[in-house]
């Protein structure tokens, strides 16, 4: 089975508490159709379990299959440089069917972000090296496609529908207590 | 991935095998022969088909980390019963920067001399091989079918070729 070969670390993009008993890890690219999907899921997910989940997401955009994927991604680290990574992951999934240059600055400007500095970091690709690396680490673990999910370290093989997930974290989270408990 | 997930198959040429030569076409009237790599590494990717999702998938996540496998001084061959013609439309379309041999005609020989071709559906098994800059086959490794075997077993099988 597949694991986690890069561990969560201060580095990622986070939500929920550090010591949540189940770390749910999203290797996702923002132009998928599959990710799309997946999107309100996670946000299910995240909600049924409150404070025992930890959600990271990833970067491992397909360039060559999804033009502005690696775009979406540094606009998306661009905006985390500035404490609000989390906003625009949300609106560049609800956004997907418009992704590109202008959707970028319009929602820059939404988030009150400087659309020229925005523009200035994709030209410089200033947040390439950030996202490569996300994407180097997936490979590295396995992933072979979008959206892959690791549950503590190990990837999720099954359909990423709300019921198998629930199902999956469940017993992670018992996993986790049993050997808290230890 | 792990050694363990793939099918055992008995014909799958193993570590330690020269890995037998072949010439074929990887575009109209283009022809390529393993040994033209000869003094580089090289990854073999036999896949069943092109467009297919599953090898899309496959195929199109090499094409993403071909930069990775370059560093390790690697080349990527894919290959598949599919005709030149075939694969120079499906390169096209995927934007492809790799080679796919055509494994075309007598169908599926090279895939039989690897121990790797599915007689009874007529297409090649989606299996690897990473083969050293001498020639020799250092790992092989047999994905089931539908699965998309990603890329960390290859990019583990190029780090330890010696330098």
């Amino acid at each position: 089975m597949s694991v986690l070969k890069i561990p969560v670390s201060s580095e990622d993009h986070r939500q929920g508490a550090d010591d949540a008993a189940v770390t749910l890890v999203e290797y996702g690219d923002f132009e998928c159709p599959f990710c799309r999907m997946a999107y309100p899921v996670v946000k299910r997910i995240q909600k049924h379990f409150g404070e025992q989940l930890r959600f990271v997401f990833r970067y491992f955009p397909l360039r060559e299959m999804h033009p502005n994927a690696q775009a979406a991604a540094e606009t998306a680290e661009f905006a985390g440089a500035h404490g609000k990574f989390w906003e625009m992951h949300d609106l560049l999934f609800e956004n997907q069917e418009r992704l590109g240059g202008a959707l970028f600055l319009e929602l820059a400007g939404k988030l009150e972000l400087s659309a020229p500095e925005l523009t200035q970091a994709l030209e410089d690709g200033h947040y390439n090296a950030r996202v490569r690396a996300d994407f180097s680490s997936g490979v590295r673990s396995g992933v072979n496609g979008t959206p892959t999910f690791f549950i503590n370290g190990l990837r999720h093989d099954g359909p990423g529908e709300f019921p198998e997930l629930l199902l999956v974290i469940d017993e992670a989270a018992e996993r986790a207590h049993h050997s808290a408990a230890d | 991935m792990s050694d363990t997930q793939g099918t055992e198959v008995t014909g799958l040429l193993a570590p330690g095998t020269k890995a037998p030569e072949f010439r074929l076409q990887f575009a109209p009237h283009e022809t390529f022969s393993l040994s033209e790599l000869r003094g580089k590494a090289v990854i073999l990717a036999f896949y069943p088909a092109d467009w297919s999702p599953t090898c899309g998938d496959q195929i199109g996540l090499y094409n993403e980390v071909l930069p990775e496998f370059e560093k390790l001084g690697a080349e990527l061959l894919g290959i598949s019963v599919d005709g030149p013609w075939c694969h120079k439309a499906f390169a096209e379309a995927r934007h492809l920067h790799f080679r796919l041999l055509a494994d075309f005609e007598p169908k599926g020989a090279v895939a039989r001399e690897y121990g790797v071709y599915r007689g009874a559906d007529g297409i090649s098994e989606r299996a690897l091989f990473v083969i050293d800059k001498e020639g020799i086959i250092t790992w092989s490794y047999l994905s089931p079918i539908r699965v998309n075997p990603g890329a960390d077993g290859i990019l583990e099988a190029l780090e330890k070729l010696p330098k």
